[in-house]
């Protein structure tokens, strides 16, 4: 191939997806952990909160940023099929990304519990306290992260696998980094 | 579907790089099971906690694990200004917040007789006026038996009364408290406390040392009591025959009837080198005591009705101006209570023991 300056995402969207891509993985790590910790429990549970009202904030940004700005094509490695698989696959991390968050939001609301940020600082509930309504989505929090997890396992494996074997420059697309115009 | 493999790759390196992908893959989901608990079974997580608690008392519906037995209550805390010095927190400005609560007998068994022996608990959630909530969860034992969660689980098997038997093994005890010395030394404490005749008349204690922080950023430690200014009467010790089995509940109903009943909030203030980490020893009896303010009940309400019912009084919810210490008890006590309550408020309701309706409102 060429070494022509291949089309990328945007700026924004690159910052966007790596920073987020950091706080989502501490989220679902310290959230798996802390639900298992007796001794840190208190100190992640302080994290997680502000740090998912952080991930809600930036994934509306980011759909609104996804919507405004013009994506790269596909590259012609990718059939159909799995160009589809892809924006489907894309659509669901979305959807977890602002899901997950409202789901934590609804669920402490539903449980009557203060939704503490940082100091003094706290969110109003956005549902009324209901003893079956913050069990159901005490659940699916749970349900849900470990669904993203897997998510994101599957999208990180894609992308290895044709960064390592299809070698298509594909992560150039998403990288921070300069493209490297080296041959091929 | 699959897009086609680069030929320039040498078979070996083809291998080599597949197997990357999935070393890397295996390891973050490995990783995040590890963190899960899933290949440490015998760490004691807040679910086994809990389990531990349900293996001994059995499952009741919609009940809370531990302190089961429970009846809700209305009021407010009027605040006298002392506090202010010492804290940020919005509950200490000289003023009144309404507080609703909860007073519970100690273990897992919703429907069990009252007994002089049962350890009283008085739970506390302040609505603070700039929106924030204080809970608070209290004890009428002046230092907590065990120092950690481990040990509370401990102590829960070696007292249980062997399922057989019904009886309490005393070697077990024994035992138990060989092995841990901080409550060898605690339970004597405990056992010489002046059992008060009921609820009112008992002192509640924070037990977990937390800190006040000011304006300016001071931390103090410190610990808490709600002390009753109703009179003192000592336990006597009826005939079990004779007693009602919700006679604790029924005589503290009455008396909420009769007129509110009032505790005052005492702040004990640590000093340098007073252990903020170890719920069972005791500061010294010279430091300095300052009441903050009084706590006034006025409305005693079945859990069927009360919004107290559905609250989890975890100690760790506390306002701005107050800090966690290193009580290891805290964060426990946080992940257990968190455990319980996910499961009782996914449970139907059965209807609690105690009832206003009972003693003839």
């Amino acid at each position: 191939m060429d070494s022509a300056p291949r089309p990328r995402f945007a700026i924004l969207s690159r910052i966007l997806h790596w920073l987020m891509a950091v706080m989502i993985l501490a989220m679902l790590f310290i959230g798996v952990s802390m639900v298992a910790s007796l001794a840190d429990y208190s100190r992640l549970v302080a994290i997680h909160r502000p740090l998912g009202m952080a991930v809600l904030v930036l994934a509306i940004i980011r759909l609104i940023n996804r919507r405004l700005t013009k994506l790269p094509p596909f590259p012609p490695t990718m059939s159909g099929t799995e160009r589809r698989i892809a924006s489907w696959s894309e659509r669901l991390l979305y959807a977890l990304m602002i899901a997950l968050p409202l789901v934590g939001w609804g669920m402490l609301s539903a449980g009557h519990y203060p939704i503490v940020m940082f100091g003094s600082f706290h969110l109003p509930p956005i549902l009324p306290p209901h003893p079956m309504l913050y069990a159901f989505l005490r659940h699916a929090h749970t349900v849900l992260a470990w669904l993203l997890f897997a998510v994101i396992l599957a999208h990180v494996g894609a992308v290895l696998f044709h960064t390592l074997i299809v070698r298509d420059r594909l992560l150039d697309r998403m990288a921070l980094w300069p493209a490297r115009k080296t041959k091929r | 579907m699959f897009p086609t493999i680069d030929r320039s790759l040498s078979p070996p390196a083809l291998i080599f790089r597949l197997v990357l992908i999935l070393v890397l893959l295996g390891g973050a989901a490995g990783l995040f099971l590890y963190q899960a608990g899933w290949f440490t079974p015998q760490k004691l997580t807040p679910a086994g906690m809990i389990n531990t608690f349900e293996q001994l008392n059995g499952v009741h519906s919609g009940f809370r694990r531990n302190h089961a037995k429970g009846v809700c209550f209305r009021g407010y805390f009027e605040s006298n200004g002392q506090g202010a010095r010492y804290s940020k927190a919005a509950l200490f400005p000289a003023g009144r917040v309404p507080v609703i609560g909860r007073f519970s007998l100690g273990g897992g068994q919703p429907y069990a007789a009252d007994s002089p022996g049962a350890v009283r608990a008085l739970a506390v959630l302040f609505q603070l006026p700039n929106g924030e909530e204080w809970r608070m969860a209290m004890i009428d034992l002046p230092v907590f038996p065990v120092q950690n969660v481990g040990q509370f689980r401990e102590l829960l098997l070696a007292s249980a009364p062997d399922p057989e038997t019904g009886k309490v093994d005393p070697e077990k005890m024994k035992s138990f408290v060989a092995a841990h010395p901080a409550s060898a030394k605690a339970l004597p404490l405990i056992q010489a406390r002046a059992v008060s005749s009921g609820f009112a008349d008992a002192t509640y204690f924070g037990l977990s040392a937390f800190y006040f922080v000011d304006g300016q950023g001071r931390r103090t430690p410190v610990r808490w009591a709600m002390i009753p200014e109703q009179p003192f009467r000592p336990n006597e010790t009826s005939d079990p025959e004779k007693t009602d089995k919700n006679y604790l509940f029924d005589a503290l109903i009455a008396a909420v009837r009769q007129g509110p009943q009032r505790w005052r909030l005492q702040v004990t203030l640590g000093e340098p080198g007073d252990p903020t980490g170890d719920a069972t020893i005791p500061w010294p009896d010279s430091r300095q005591k300052v009441d903050v303010g009084v706590l006034v009940v006025e409305a005693i309400e079945s859990e069927e009705v009360s919004p107290a019912r559905d609250i989890n009084f975890d100690p760790t919810l506390i306002p701005s101006g107050v800090a966690l210490s290193d009580d290891p008890l805290l964060s426990a006590r946080a992940a257990a209570y968190s455990q319980s309550f996910t499961r009782r408020e996914g449970e139907p309701k059965e209807p609690s023991a105690v009832s206003t309706a009972e003693t003839g409102r």
